[in-house]
């Protein structure tokens, strides 16, 4: 039988289990509380396996570190919370743009600014979206459970792998901070996913073949002599002014996840099937949902939750297939309203949206949300 | 002809600068009389002297006129951005140690918005080559001052005349911890070429501070007559070699850039300590 081990580990600590699960051999951030200890778990088990860890002198070298990393040919990660979320953005772009994979880890805590750095928050999931200039694609991913943030690290390796983009694993401090028994998988029980890898001779290789959704990449070294650059580029790689090829490649990156929609969504669903009032919320909140909607059942009150595991790219399909059959989602956030956006926008008129919100560095109860949820009995 | 069998030997070869550039990418983006391709004409000579693959090389650079030198070199390359090479690079070389990595920035990318990557890079000691493009100026964007701007210069944000003292890249560099520390102009491109070398072959951080010139900014905004003026007088007139330093008494050493190996020590390397260290330690616990 595979040897599955079970253990007891906080969030940060399954992010690093999910990391080495999915072949993280690199590693390069900056100390930043609630997330540092996916910093300091590495630091201590990549060298055991011939992965390299640094920390370097900022968020934004750790970023610029790991991409450098990744293009020289390992999977690479860094991780960080708030403030260093935010100098991350530029060289988020930039691996945007040049297609590099890499996870990047945002364990959010409250803001803005400084803000308090050991409460928990949900305030960065717009800052996951559009925190960097440019129009871009993005993908991330929103665990809720200790075990979930595991294998979501590996969904994320998986889908920057699949894509040659930046992932984010977004999740608040609450859960980074939870303790809870989870089992470490073993080989062969989650997919892994490796980029694609050129097979053609050197010097037919484009880096973005237009070909191919996803062109292969190789790693510096390889014998594959490339050009990679942040500048609008053609499909060799090398900067251009022509409008076309800038339209062309721009358009391009947003498809390549655009396109794939259906591959990257992921929910979780409970009672929805009948529901007349469902409750849309991620991460620590939705195991408050949880609770409000089985304690709205118990009252009679058809209620439902969705929960996606997938905030990037929106689960609109999702979403607006439910907006039609129910008088009412409820939105509750650790912010003043950021998913509640995307969610109107999508449900438009068919039903009433509602957002709960909370910004005092506390949890959101379940009485809040079912508070919320009996106004429609 | 024939030619005598001994004088044929000494026929020199001229240097094949296709064999490292990409033609196709060519023209290059610089103006008449830049420094910078004379900066890359020794680059690619000193490259070729060290006899390493050239799929073993790799040019990394920020954003700047002197960053866009990897779009041109037949390497593994890359224009990142501003002010953050060194850790793009720091990234590439330590992931794959056995790669051979030169970072080409300019005064602004390297020692103002990378200031803090400059300062660790040459505190690890990580093994990279950085060729920093001092031309006092922000040439990209259209002349501003730099962090290496001499006091009293015009530039487009110092009308009255600049009242920030420089830095000095090599200064910063020793004092930080890189073990190779040179300097080099682009008027003296013999030395540079020989430098540079050296710069390469060297295990550790080593950091070649080139002089060259921005006749287009700084040498306007500064009433230089041309290109070849700055050089004359920037690179030539303002700067001694270190050999004849010693020569020389003090007063005619006063506001002169030393030029040559200004500081080269052996100490560890951060990715051989690395292996050395942290990978046997983790693996023995
Ligand atoms: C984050 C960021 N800030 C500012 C710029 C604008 N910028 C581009 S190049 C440059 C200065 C380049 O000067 P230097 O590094 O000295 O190189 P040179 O052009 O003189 O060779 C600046 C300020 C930028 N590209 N990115
Ligand atoms: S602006 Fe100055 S630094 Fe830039 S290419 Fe022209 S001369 Fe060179």
């Amino acid at each position: 039988m595979a040897d599955r081990k079970k253990k007891f580990l906080q969030g940060n600590e399954a992010c690093v289990e999910g990391a080495l699960y999915a072949g993280c051999k690199f590693f390069a951030g900056y100390p930043i509380t609630p997330s540092t200890e996916v910093a300091e778990g590495l630091s201590v088990r990549l060298p055991k396996i011939g992965g390299k860890f640094i920390q370097m002198e900022d968020e934004i070298g750790g970023i610029a570190a790991a991409i450098g990393g990744s293009l020289a040919g390992l999977k690479s990660m860094t991780a960080t919370s708030g403030p260093g979320f935010s100098l991350k953005q530029e060289c988020l772009g930039y691996a945007c743009l040049a297609e590099i994979p890499l996870v990047i880890v945002n364990v959010m805590r409250g803001g803005p600014s400084t803000g308090y750095p050991t409460g928990p928050s949900q305030s960065d999931i717009m800052q996951a979206k559009w925190g960097t200039h440019g129009d871009h694609p993005a993908i991330s991913v929103t665990p809720a459970y200790v075990q979930e943030i595991l294998t979501e690290t590996v969904r994320a390796f998986n889908l920057a792998e699949r894509f040659r983009t930046p992932v984010v694993v977004l999740y608040d401090e609450i859960v980074g901070h939870m303790r809870e028994p989870i089992t470490i998988p073993a080989p062969g029980d989650l997919e892994i996913i490796d980029r694609m890898r050129p097979d053609c001779k050197p010097e037919d290789y484009l880096p973005y073949d237009d070909k191919y959704e996803v062109a292969p990449l190789a790693p510096f070294g390889a014998g594959y002599r490339f050009h990679v650059t942040g500048l609008n580029h053609k499909q060799d790689g090398f900067p251009t002014n022509d409008s076309k090829q800038i339209g062309a490649n721009n358009e391009r990156i947003m498809a390549k996840i655009e396109n794939h929609k259906e591959e990257i969504w992921k929910n979780d669903e409970l009672m929805l099937d009948d529901a007349e009032v469902a409750v849309f919320t991620i991460g620590s909140t939705a195991r408050s949902a949880r609770f409000a909607v089985l304690e709205a059942r118990k009252a009679g009150i058809k209620a439902g939750l969705i929960r996606p595991l997938t905030i990037w790219p929106f689960p609109d399909k999702a979403v607006r297939e439910l907006a039609k059959r129910v008088k009412a989602i409820i939105v509750p956030e650790l912010n003043l309203g950021q998913m509640i956006l995307e969610v109107e926008r999508v449900s438009g008129a068919t039903c009433e949206v509602v957002g709960v919100n909370r910004v005092d560095g506390e949890p959101i109860t379940p009485m809040q949300i079912l508070d919320a949820i009996k106004k429609y009995k | 002809m024939s030619v005598p069998a001994e004088k044929k030997e000494k026929v020199s070869v001229p240097f094949d600068y296709n064999k490292y550039l990409r033609p196709n990418k060519l023209p290059h983006i610089w103006c008449p009389g830049c420094g910078h391709g004379i900066v890359l004409k020794a680059m690619l000579r000193a490259i070729d002297k060290t006899g390493f693959d050239k799929n073993d090389i790799c040019v990394i650079s920020g954003i700047g006129c002197s960053s866009r030198t990897p779009g041109y070199v037949d390497f593994n390359t890359m224009h990142t951005l501003h002010g953050r090479a060194l850790s793009f690079a720091t990234g590439v070389k330590f992931a794959n140690p056995k790669l051979k990595v030169i970072v080409v920035t300019g005064d602004g990318d390297a020692l103002a918005i990378g200031g803090n990557h400059f300062i660790h890079t040459c505190r690890r000691n990580i093994d990279l080559t950085v060729l920093v493009f001092t031309n006092a100026t922000y040439g990209m964007t259209g002349g501003q001052y730099s962090p290496t701007t001499p006091m009293g210069s015009q530039a487009t944000t110092s009308r009255y005349g600049s009242i920030e003292p420089p830095f000095d890249a090599c200064e910063m560099a020793k004092a930080s911890g890189a073990s190779f520390v040179a300097r080099g102009t682009a008027y003296h491109t013999l030395e540079l070429e020989k430098t540079i070398h050296e710069a390469i072959m060297h295990k550790g951080t080593s950091v070649v501070d080139i002089i060259d010139a921005c006749p287009t900014y700084f040498g306007r905004a500064n009433k230089f007559k041309s290109a070849t003026h700055m050089m004359e007088v920037i690179e030539k007139d303002n700067t001694v070699n270190v050999k004849q330093a010693d020569k020389l008494p003090p007063e005619k050493l006063e506001g002169k850039f030393l030029r040559g190996v200004l500081h080269k020590i052996e100490k560890p390397e951060y990715c051989e300590q690395y292996e050395s260290i942290v990978m046997e330690k983790a693996k023995a616990k």
